[in-house]
């Protein structure tokens, strides 16, 4: 067998290879969503969603947990919008290159490896007890924005980084100042990155569910939160804990529960990749 | 002018032996990159309403002694200067000196065409808008001269919403230099800007750049010994950092002091 032939019969060995793992993952999937639309279709109603908590399963709904979860998305989005971006023009712009700054760097893309449940024990030490807020919706916000800052940095500095250095230089050049050169020119350029990576990272938030418990969310809550000082619960919580209940409506409601959340990240999803190709198809080097 | 005006209202401090003879004037001029030492004891003028090309190969020092006249060498990484530089006189890495009011003074156009992603209008405005200047007729006027100056108005003018990107390589060159012209430099510094672009878009440019020289002081880097030939009055050779030969074009081209310089423009080395 010649040299040709061996290469050409590695290439088709790992295209099979490549679908064969592929298929691995989606099939997997596929199973997961279609057993979860099996038994959680049927349960799907209006009265589903804008029903309260209850102790029976036909008549509980997800209404405040639902609204949990959008309270806590508006003010983590809030919180940790403007400081992560701000903390990643800083570094990528700003910071001089030093010793310090390399082990910042280095710490931040550490600090997003860090298990969720150490978040939550930090937001419960911090926020719950020493800034007194207690498992409301702030604190709840404020442990999530700590959760998701290091990805909304290091997706800030990624999309500045690939912004030409021609088009700062030309900007430097008549007379801009850093910060009109970053306004004017980085940020629009870099903007459809940054919002594809914080939409990103809110998507990662509204799935958590482990710091949430620790720093106190419920399970029950009878009304849905009014004022950021509420107590609150959010969506995984909520699905946590039907699915650890005995009846076999509870399991049902947590399907559908699913469902819903499922359906939020994939909108959320959605408009992270429809901002990202807008923004490539106006920036085009 | 204008901008020269308030520039030295805004802190210039004066030379004490002022040397008006010169618009640019470097002396005594060292420039190191961390241990590499870039630029070695350089001085030299500009003249005024003249266009200087600066040759030499590549590596040699030619682009890092154009950019310290409007100070971009100041965002490298362990960039250092020892020496002078002034212009009109005035020192120009002075405590006082605000640089941003002196890029408006000394504009820059480079290698490859850099336009904003923006309409053509905003981007020969943006020089003007980031001033603070809000006021739009006066902002379209500054921007209809500063596009008749490039050569470019007859070709845009119906267009000027449209994306800059989407022009030729040519004109988005001379929409970098309309951008240049419209927050009125006296000092236009030029890095090589044809070496992107085809015969006929170089042709244009030089012969703006032979325009341009009634109102405003040239310095231009350029590989191609034809080109500065063709555009500039005076011609400075740098080799390894080295201001080899500085003199009028005419003489370095035809009558060369050094070897070296004659090596080079021939195409021997280089």
């Amino acid at each position: 067998m010649n040299n040709r032939r061996k290469n050409r019969i590695a290439d088709k060995a790992f295209q099979v290879w490549g679908i064969a793992c592929t298929f691995i993952g989606l099939v997997l999937l596929v199973i997961f969503i279609g057993d979860i639309l099996i038994d959680g279709l049927g349960r799907l109603s209006w009265d589903f969603i804008t029903a309260l908590p209850s102790r029976r399963p036909e008549s509980a709904g997800i209404w405040t947990a639902m609204m949990g979860t959008a309270w806590v998305l508006v003010f983590t989005t809030i919180i940790s919008f403007p400081l992560g971006v701000a903390a990643g023009i800083y570094l990528e712009e700003y910071a001089k290159k030093s010793h310090l700054a390399n082990l910042l760097e280095i710490n931040i893309s550490n600090l997003a490896g860090v298990p969720s449940i150490i978040y939550g024990l930090l937001g419960l030490e911090i926020f719950v007890r020493v800034m007194n807020l207690g498992p409301s919706v702030l604190a709840g916000s404020l442990t999530l924005s700590l959760l998701i800052l290091p990805i909304v940095i290091v997706a800030t500095r990624e999309s500045i980084k690939a912004v030409p250095g021609s088009i700062k230089e030309a900007s430097f050049a008549l007379g801009a100042t850093k910060w009109q050169t970053i306004r004017n020119q980085v940020l629009p350029a870099s903007f459809g990155g940054i919002l594809t990576g914080v939409i990103l990272a809110l998507s990662r938030a509204i799935g958590e569910t482990a710091p949430l418990i620790v720093i106190g969310a419920l399970a029950y809550v009878p009304f849905a939160p009014k004022s950021p000082m509420d107590e609150f619960s959010v969506l995984p919580i909520q699905i946590f804990n039907w699915v650890s209940r005995p009846q076999q409506g509870f399991i049902t409601n947590a399907a559908a529960a699913i469902i819903i959340l499922l359906l939020i990240t994939l909108v959320m999803n959605g408009i992270a990749v429809y901002f990202r190709n807008r923004w490539q198809k106006k920036m085009k080097w | 002018m204008i901008a020269l005006m308030e520039l030295k209202e805004e802190g210039y401090k004066k030379n004490d032996h002022e040397s008006r003879s010169f618009k640019l004037e470097a002396s005594h001029v060292d420039v190191w990159y961390g241990q590499f030492h870039a630029l070695k004891n350089v001085s030299m003028g500009m003249t005024a309403n003249h266009v200087t090309a600066l040759i030499g190969p590549s590596g040699c020092g030619k682009s890092t002694f154009l950019r310290l006249f409007n100070r971009m060498n100041d965002y490298i990484d362990e960039f250092r200067m020892e020496g002078e530089i002034r212009l009109d006189g005035f020192k120009i890495y002075g405590k006082k000196i605000e640089v941003e009011q002196l890029r408006k003074d000394v504009g820059m156009v480079f290698q490859k065409p850099n336009p904003f992603p923006k309409s053509i209008f905003e981007n020969v405005a943006y020089g003007l808008k980031i001033q603070g200047i809000t006021n739009k007729k006066f902002i379209s006027e500054k921007v209809e001269t500063a596009l008749k100056q490039s050569d470019l108005w007859g070709e845009v003018k119906d267009n000027l919403k449209k994306s800059a990107l989407a022009l030729s390589g040519g004109q988005q060159q001379r929409v970098c230099i309309a951008r240049t012209l419209a927050v009125e430099p006296s000092v236009i510094l030029m890095d090589e800007p044809t070496s992107s672009l085809d015969p006929i878009s170089t042709a244009r440019i030089e012969e703006l750049i032979f325009q341009l020289k009634e109102k405003y002081t040239i310095v231009i880097v350029t590989h191609n010994m034809q080109q500065a030939g063709r555009v500039s009055d005076n011609t400075a050779f740098f080799y390894l950092g080295e201001l080899v030969e500085h003199g009028k074009t005419k003489q370095i081209f035809t009558n060369p002091k050094h070897e070296r310089t004659e090596n080079y423009i021939s195409g021997r080395f280089g």
